[in-house]
């Protein structure tokens, strides 16, 4: 995105003009990735975002020891009536809500107040405050993060590899296997998104999915995974195969034909190679969308279960305190605002390094 | 033309028909168990169950149970012919699914409608300008702010927006919640639904954006572009006339399928969270119980509108493009 001009930059992707840019007088030839990754590596914002995404995924993964070591609790354990000493004084780590005063005889009803973040001032416990059940919210937002982040990823792998398959079987054969497919494409195609995510997602938390050998519990986090990855497969397969049937009728396919290629060398070692860089710009920018789709399945019920934290659960818990502690709605939002933003910064960058006749096509 | 239509109206009618099977794997046959268990719902007598299994066919072969299935579905949409043990009843309250969609349309054909002319308007105003002045400061604020519109999750942003903006404050700018209906007082209807139609939009706005900028910024290139502006024609009209009208196409496709989906109940979080009673808020209630029926129906109900909208795009397409017909 944030690209020097469409007009400016003209001429940048000449073999020539970079190796005269080093002051060589040999001119020499450079592979494809190796262009694309000095423009990605002159993309100081992309980079940068790239950064980000994997400082968020090494944090999340280091939940473990963060709850253990520095928090000394985990996710979903509860400290309601506990206190902790925060600088020096001890503090409810849940207060209010209602008791029974033996003076006046009567029930007092206050309102439930959670303990704020702390953030060091309790010596690495509650940085973030605790939720209305007393669990510490940093070390959910962790274990959340590696959820959601497990959930995005995941199905960004499952849903790219089928999609691939797919696409490939369907532009290498043409004809019915093709048709099927396209069908198969347009029928996910023909509902909302969301609405298909929810309606597979809360079937499957009724019994689990036990056919043909799968076996699926409720609850597990592979409902979340698999469905998001089968409602986004057209995303990806449809541009996919429109790309890989208009590149199945070039010259160079036909030569392979020609030399008697097996249809798998051809789709794995002629077609796949061309629509290599397309699949890795959709793979980034799927990672975004499926942690949005996560954030979105969980909000409502239907993706990860409670209590294992997600960051749509946990802004789903938020929304119910927001009028007390309104940080738990806002902390796992903003994570997940910064998480998808990076990606798709990352993802554009890639598009613009890989591509660049996307952007260097303006004046010719 | 008249080929390319009856083509088209075939071919929805068989997504329709793969909608209707898919539904059926995904609620039938997928849960698993015995459905009929399931739909006797709570602390169901032995008999309810032995009678729905017998209605349903539960202990017949698969296309059967479709069948009969479908009988219901159909037999759902018509008043008063509904049995008691429908597909389309609730397990949770014994409410018709259909009567229960249909008291949601008024208020997500509000949400939709707004939001639509929102989206398109400063969709297109924000592709528009960041084209123009492509590389420029003032095309990298607006593509930074669509890149984050597109990053948001929507239910946090209508969460922070309700909050902030409509619950916290002690004179708040915007009504909380309460749809008001069209026919009472259009003011206050288009009043209570400001806040909802511009969370549902920031994240169209964004998208729409950005592909009319790359759209656009490709046009550019474009042999005509080159010839009109040999022509002699003025920098603005070729970029009103030729440019803008013709990267508006892909355009029209994406609001026509966005559209179709917020009318059939795609836009669940922000109705959720505004407390709009329409029908994604409706799939939102039955979430929680894991009360099939009524997402089956909106499942249903939501690709019908999905299904007619795209074949409808495509007429339109096909109408402006000599071109598509012979496809």
């Amino acid at each position: 995105m944030a690209e020097p001009a469409t007009d400016l930059t003209p001429l940048e992707d000449n073999a020539a003009l970079l190796a005269a840019e080093e002051h060589e007088v040999q001119i020499v030839g450079r592979s494809p990735t190796y262009l694309a990754w000095r423009r990605l590596r002159r993309n100081y914002v992309a980079l940068f975002s790239l950064g980000v995404f994997l400082l968020i995924v090494i944090a999340c993964c280091l939940a473990p020891v963060y709850a253990r070591h520095i928090a000394h609790t985990g996710p979903n354990t509860i400290h309601s009536s506990e206190q902790v000493r925060v600088s020096g004084k001890l503090r409810q780590v849940v207060g209010g809500g209602s008791y029974y005063d033996a003076k006046t005889n009567t029930f007092v009803v206050r309102a439930v107040s959670v303990l704020g973040p702390t953030w060091w001032h309790a010596h690495g416990r509650f940085v973030l405050g605790a939720d209305s059940l007393g669990r510490d919210v940093a070390v959910r937002m962790l274990y959340g993060g590696l959820n959601s982040l497990k959930v995005g990823i995941g199905s960004a792998f499952i849903c790219s590899f089928f999609a691939i398959v797919l696409a490939l079987i369907a532009g290498y054969s043409r004809g019915w296997p093709d048709w099927i497919i396209s069908r198969f494409f347009d029928l996910i195609w023909a509902f909302p998104v969301l609405l298909l995510a929810i309606a597979i997602g809360s079937a499957l938390q009724v019994n689990g999915f036990h056919h043909f050998g799968i076996n699926i519990e409720p609850g597990s986090i592979w409902i979340p995974l698999l469905v998001i990855s089968y409602v986004l497969i057209p995303y990806i397969g449809r541009p996919l195969r429109g790309q890989i049937l208009s590149l199945r009728e070039k010259e160079f396919i036909e030569a392979s034909v020609g030399q008697g290629a097996s249809p798998l060398r051809i789709m794995f070692s002629d077609l796949l190679p061309n629509v290599a860089s397309t699949a890795l710009v959709f793979f980034t920018l799927i990672i975004a969308s499926n942690i949005l789709t996560e954030a979105g399945l969980s909000y409502l019920g239907a993706g990860v279960q409670p209590p294992e934290p997600s960051w749509g659960n946990l802004i789903a818990d938020g929304q119910d305190h927001i009028r007390t502690a309104p940080w738990l709605a806002i902390i796992p939002g903003l994570a997940v605002v910064l998480t998808v933003l990076s990606m798709n910064i990352f993802g554009d960058g890639l598009r613009d390094a890989l591509d660049p006749r996307a952007k260097v096509r303006v004046e010719h | 033309m008249f080929a390319f239509i009856v083509r088209r109206l075939i071919g929805m009618v068989a997504v329709l028909f793969g909608v209707s099977v898919l539904v059926y794997v995904v609620f039938i046959l997928v849960p698993g168990g015995d459905p009929a268990q399931r739909m006797a719902g709570k602390n169901p007598l032995p008999a309810n169950i032995t009678n729905i299994r017998e209605k349903w066919g539960f202990n017949k072969p698969f296309y059967v149970q479709y069948v009969k299935m479908m009988e219901k579905a159909f037999n759902g949409v018509l008043p008063g012919k509904h049995g008691e043990y429908d597909i389309l009843t609730s397990f949770q309250n014994r409410q018709n699914v259909i009567h229960e969609i249909k008291k949601g349309i008024p208020a997500t054909m509000s949400l939709c409608i707004g939001a639509g002319i929102i989206w398109l308007f400063f969709g297109i105003l924000v592709g528009f300008f960041s084209a123009v002045t492509a590389g420029r400061f003032s095309d990298r604020l607006i593509t930074t702010f669509a890149l984050i519109g597109v990053s948001m999750p929507v239910a946090w942003l209508a969460i922070m927006l309700r909050y902030y903006l409509a619950e916290k404050p002690a004179n708040p700018v915007f009504p909380d919640g309460e749809y008001v209906p069209f026919s009472v007082d259009p003011v206050q209807w288009a009043y209570h639904l400001l806040l909802p139609w511009f969370c549902l939009s920031v994240l169209f706005i964004g998208f729409y954006g950005r592909v009319l900028r790359s759209n656009m910024l490709d046009g550019m290139n474009e042999e005509y572009v080159r010839t009109a502006k040999a022509k002699g024609l003025s920098g603005r009209r070729v970029l009103m006339r030729h440019v803008l009208r013709n990267s508006l196409i892909p355009i029209v496709t994406l609001f026509g399928l966005d559209f179709a989906a917020v009318l059939g109940g795609g836009a669940i979080l922000t109705e959720t969270v505004f407390d709009l009673k329409g029908v994604g808020w409706y799939a939102a209630q039955s979430v929680g119980d894991l009360d099939l029926p009524p997402i089956m129906g909106i499942t249903l109900y939501g690709a019908f509108f999905i299904v007619i909208f795209s074949t409808l795009v495509d007429v339109i397409y096909a109408y402006l493009d000599p071109r598509i017909r012979l496809t």
